[in-house]
């Protein structure tokens, strides 16, 4: 469960404290497919940071299965993404120096479990008696990529870069997965194509899917919708539902 | 390894692909230091082996004992009995002279060689033809160096006469073990038997001759403790002993000498490439923003970025330390011929694993210390650079100032005083080394920093817009100010150091040739000989320059205190120097100073006092000796002059242009103390023209066999030889500086270049020309090569003048003004060249391009 506890994000412009979050709150229980929406600056960005542990809130907390975030060194938050999180980006973040099956590879290296992907999440530890080097083929295989493992990033079209983004971020079977503008940079049939893929993988693998988009459509798609405007929340359809 | 260790390593080794090229430039700007080291490291090793196996044959035997006399009684006693129990020696009697071809009528100063049966012990003359070194014991025959034969234009089989002795030419001298390129410069070596010396007449009174005899001793018979049981009674009577370990360590002393002051240029060199490495890296490390920032979403912790990195780093410092010393090694192979002839062994190259490893550890590490620095930044990266990512300046000026940023500073520093400390000659020089380093490195940190601050408080609106562009480069955020500064600088800095020293040096030597206006000396010229040989000399038309009386003496007791007494006192701060206790002075005397002496303290004699023969008498003593006796004014000197004591007091200090073509004492004596004793004189004299010298030189000769001269022209040929030996060694250094410079420049330009590219490329989108962009190029890398050359130059002009002064003590100091200019000139346009260079992709790029790696 992830719990957003009134979080507030200032930001210093000269002597002045500028606030791009206000007092956000909301709980996101195991395994919903939600979308964040609202205008450009209107805070998605940095609440999705926020949420994935990749900054601190201001004041507020983000309390992921129990765990409190803001709490958290940033050491102790980067093994929270590497254990529970995963993350699709507009611009696919591919490294470019690694083909698509070593990319894959990445999260299970560095938490050197060779391969066998576990999350503790609410089913539990799991265990694969895989390589990371089989595990990565075979979630570009599960993406449709699997006659394309060793090319690098450079070599392949937008919407392949974005599956082995999607294929990486579910590597280590991620309780959580958040996915920034995940269909902002393709075009309509590769954008479908990958929210496709997105809420495929959120039935099988029960893993809760945070989407940040102002792509209406792609919003629709979701079970639950959360607006903002100007750093406040001022629609949640999963308190309305 | 751990697996997850094992994991990290195969992600760094995978993820370092397209940038190992990069990288292993960055890290390579340690080679050529590294190169430096291990040649230098390796040939000296090479040398010490040489000398150690050939020691014995450089000596000639195990011990030579030696006396600037014949040796007296008991020491012939000594030798007796020891040849007795079946320790054989040799003799050797050593002496300049004059000889004449009396064929061609050629004259020469030579180094006569007389050599007793059995002499060398080891190792072998040869001559050709061959075999003639056997019969310089059986007839009145001579070996000479060929140059003797081109000097004189005689042949194998002349007659040559040496004083009043008369012999025949067997043939030459091939090869003289022990002997350098240099030994036969000033005098070629004739070689006699001893036996047939006395017919000469020239080891009377006065002559300037060592006598030795070279013992063979047993096999397994340790030649220090041979000598022992002796050694201080013969140094007592200034008998030298010297042994084959002794001649192998001073030997391998001078080589080492050398080598550390060449050293000092490959350490120096090193510690270049290290801030090479350091901009290098600083540029990797900001191409490695994006995918440290994915890392980190991905769960990297900072430990694990920083280990990915470090470890490529590392290796690819390993892979540039490996190629330096691969270098080093094909330039140490390259030595031996380059230095044939100045060392007195034969040097066979081999690869000396200990100096190759300590250049691939030192190399190594400095590179990975220097690396770990920028390195450190990547630990701050953030993720969220992942979803908005700032410009590379943005995001590495976040660079905490941590307990480790301090724990690596700390480790550097402590690193390059380690080094230094260890490469140099003293552990003081090798702190004096460290300390000026990071005085220039401050210096030019400085000068970067007042560059920055003057641009942004010079520049103005009127200014056309391609020079306000240039300008505001220097200070705006990501510049590369401090970073070319640094280097370009430092390269200078080094490179116009060694040229300040190299043209002050051969100026002195040019100056004091010359200053006095004589270009002959005569020497060992008898009293009742100095009024002839004046009056030959003003017959010819030609001008005696100087005269001086010469009388030989020791020093026996200071202040009342037995020189044997002071020679034992080896402690304290009062200890005396042995060399200046024990050796013999040939002092003057005269009551004026000459040109290149100077009063430093007390006063000359007054040339109308008179003393009472009960008076002491005075003496002015050179501050050199002054210091190395620990002898100050007042002081008590008792001089051993011919056994006969006389003592003086010291009222006078003198400094001596030691370099200056005329006769220099250490000791010069009031007149009347020394007027009546036994003395000789040196006379100089001003000889237009080498046929006048060679003329006079026979005139002299033929007269006096026993008077020997120098012409300065053979020094000036000797010493140009040298010269020139010096200076191909350093236009060698500078040029290596010069090589290290260049990839540190690069290193240092290459750490902004993706922000140059991508403003240039913004500029071109929005309409700038090609001319433009290039002439802001121009403006920055200009202003940057001109503060960067001239700051480096003036510090030069500083380091310079102090070594000058504290190294090789010399009072004068000029600056070379044209070449110094074309110097910054030079360095100019080679960083203009760099930065335009590495600004050429601006023009290859697309706009788009561009704009999407701008994320």
């Amino acid at each position: 469960m992830l719990i957003a506890d009134s979080l507030t994000k200032e930001y210093r412009s000269g002597d002045r404290a500028l606030a791009v979050l206000r007092h956000v709150s909301f709980t996101i229980p195991h395994g919903e497919l939600v979308a964040i929406v609202g205008p450009s600056g209107s805070g998605k960005t940095t609440l999705l940071g926020l949420l994935a542990g990749l900054d601190t809130p201001t004041t507020g907390r983000v309390i992921l299965d129990g765990d409190d975030l803001s709490q958290l060194s940033e050491d102790a938050r980067a093994r929270v993404r590497g254990d529970k999180i995963g993350f699709v980006f507009q611009n696919f973040q591919l490294i470019p120096t690694l083909t698509a099956r070593e990319n894959v590879q990445v999260p299970l290296e560095l938490r050197g479990n060779n391969g066998n992907a576990g999350r503790n999440g609410a089913d539990g530890p799991r265990r694969l008696e895989t390589t990371p080097s089989a595990r990565a083929s075979e979630l570009l295989g599960r993406v449709g990529l699997g006659d394309r493992t060793e090319h690098f990033p450079t070599q392949l079209s937008g919407g392949e870069q974005q599956r082995v983004a999607i294929a990486r971020a579910f590597a280590n079977q991620p309780a959580l997965l958040f996915a920034d503008e995940p269909t902002g940079n393709l075009d309509a049939a590769s954008g479908a194509r990958v929210v496709e893929l997105l809420e495929s993988l959120n039935r099988e693998s029960g893993s809760t899917v945070i989407i940040v988009t102002h792509d209406a459509t792609l919003a629709a798609r979701a079970r639950r919708r959360i607006r903002l405007a100007d750093g406040a929340i001022v629609e949640d359809t999963g308190i309305l539902a | 390894m751990t697996a997850p260790l094992l994991r990290l390593a195969s992600l760094a080794w995978r993820e370092s692909r397209s940038a190992r090229r990069r990288l292993l430039v960055s890290m390579s700007s340690i080679a050529l230091g590294v190169a430096a080291l291990v040649a230098i490291d390796s040939f000296a090793g090479n040398v010490t082996r040489s000398v150690h196996e050939q020691s014995r044959t450089i000596l000639g035997g195990d011990v030579q004992v030696t006396a600037h006399r014949p040796l007296p009684a008991p020491v012939e006693r000594w030798l007796d009995s020891l040849a007795s129990r079946g320790v054989p020696n040799a003799r050797l009697v050593s002496f300049p002279a004059t000889a004449t071809t009396p064929r061609t009528g050629g004259t020469r100063l030579v180094q006569v060689r007389g050599v007793g049966a059995g002499y060398p012990w080891y190792g072998r003359i040869t001559t050709a033809p061959a075999d003639q070194y056997t019969r310089l014991q059986t007839s009145p025959v001579v070996l000479v160096d060929p140059a003797l034969l081109i000097a004189t234009g005689a042949r194998v089989g002349d007659t040559l006469t040496l004083g009043k002795g008369h012999f025949q030419i067997a043939g030459t001298l091939e090869d003289v073990p022990g002997t350098t390129e240099f030994s036969a410069a000033l005098g070629p070596r004739v070689y006699v038997g001893q036996r047939y010396l006395a017919s000469t007449q020239l080891l009377g009174f006065g002559a300037t001759a060592d006598y030795s005899a070279v013992l063979r001793l047993p096999r397994n018979t340790d030649p220090t403790r041979f000598v022992a049981p002796v050694k201080q009674t013969f140094n007592a009577q200034q008998i030298q002993t010297r042994t084959v370990t002794q001649t192998e360590q001073s030997t391998t002393n001078a080589t080492n000498t050398l080598a550390s002051f060449i050293g000092v240029v490959g350490l120096v060199a090193l510690l270049l490439g290290g801030i090479g490495v350091a901009s290098g890296i600083r540029a990797f490390v900001a191409r490695k923003i994006d995918t440290v920032a994915i890392l980190r979403c991905l769960g990297a912790t900072a430990a694990q970025v920083l280990v990915i990195y470090v470890a490529q780093a590392a290796v690819m410092g390993l892979i540039g330390a490996a190629i330096g010393a691969l270098l080093g090694v094909a330039v140490q192979f390259a030595l031996p011929a380059l230095v044939h002839g100045l060392i007195p062994v034969d040097v066979t190259p081999s690869i000396e694993p200990a100096a190759v490893l300590s250049g691939l550890a030192v190399g190594g590490w400095l590179a990975l210390i220097f690396a770990l620095r920028p390195l450190l930044a990547l630990r701050t990266i953030s993720p969220l650079q992942t979803l908005r990512r700032e410009s590379d300046a943005t995001v590495l000026r976040r660079e905490v100032r941590d307990w480790r940023q301090l724990l690596v500073t700390i480790a550097l520093i402590v690193s390059v005083v380690a080094v230094a400390m260890a490469r140099a000659d003293t552990p003081i020089q090798g702190l004096w080394i460290a300390a000026a380093t990071a005085a220039v490195v401050g210096f030019l940190a400085l000068s970067a920093e007042l560059l920055t601050r003057i641009a942004r408080r010079v520049l103005r609106e009127g200014w056309p817009y391609v020079v306000r562009q240039g300008v505001a480069n220097v200070y705006r955020p990501a510049n590369q100010t401090r970073a070319v500064i640094l280097s370009l600088g430092f390269g200078a800095f080094l490179l116009a150091t060694l040229y300040l020293v190299q043209t002050n040096l051969l100026k002195t030597f040019a100056l004091d040739a010359t200053v006095t206006g004589a270009n002959v000396l005569f020497f060992d010229v008898q009293d009742d000989q100095v009024t002839a040989v004046d009056s030959l000399v003003r017959a010819h038309g030609f001008r005696v320059v100087q005269r001086d009386a010469t009388v030989p003496m020791r020093i026996s007791a200071i202040n009342g205190v037995p020189v044997a007494e002071l020679a034992r006192d080896t402690l304290g701060r009062q200890r005396r120097e042995g060399w200046a206790l024990r050796r013999e002075y040939r002092s003057t005397f005269r009551d004026s100073l000459l040109g290149g002496e100077r009063l430093r303290s007390g006063k000359f004699f007054d040339p109308h006092r008179t003393i009472a023969p009960a008076d002491t008498g005075e003496v002015s003593i050179d501050v050199g000796l002054a210091d190395n006796l620990r002898i100050a004014l007042g002081d008590v000197i008792t001089w051993d002059v011919q056994g006969v004591p006389i003592p003086t007091r010291v009222t006078s200090l003198r400094e001596v242009t030691w370099m200056r073509f005329e006769p220099n004492f250490f000791a010069v004596f009031q007149p009347s103390v020394l007027r009546d004793a036994p003395k000789q004189y040196i006379v100089l004299a001003d000889v237009p023209g080498p046929k006048n010298v060679a003329a006079i030189q026979r005139d002299v000769v033929h007269r006096f066999p026993n008077i020997s001269a120098i012409d300065l022209a053979l020094i000036l040929s000797t010493v140009q030889r040298i010269v020139d030996r010096v200076t191909t060694a350093i236009r060698f250094m500078a040029l290596f500086s010069v090589a290290i410079g260049i990839p540190v420049l690069f290193s240092a330009v290459a750490a902004t270049r993706r922000d140059r590219i991508r403003e240039g490329v913004l500029l071109k989108t929005l309409g700038a020309t090609r001319a433009q962009i290039i002439r802001i190029l121009v403006t920055e890398y200009a202003l940057l090569g001109t503060l960067g050359s001239a700051t480096g130059v003036l510090l030069a002009l500083g380091g310079a003048s102090a070594l000058l002064h504290r190294v090789f003590k010399q009072p004068n100091f000029s600056i070379a003004v044209t070449p110094l200019v074309t110097m910054t000139v030079g360095m100019i346009a080679l960083t203009v060249g760099i930065g335009v260079l590495a600004g050429r992709d601006v023009f290859r790029e697309t706009a788009m391009a561009a704009l999407r790696d701008g994320g």
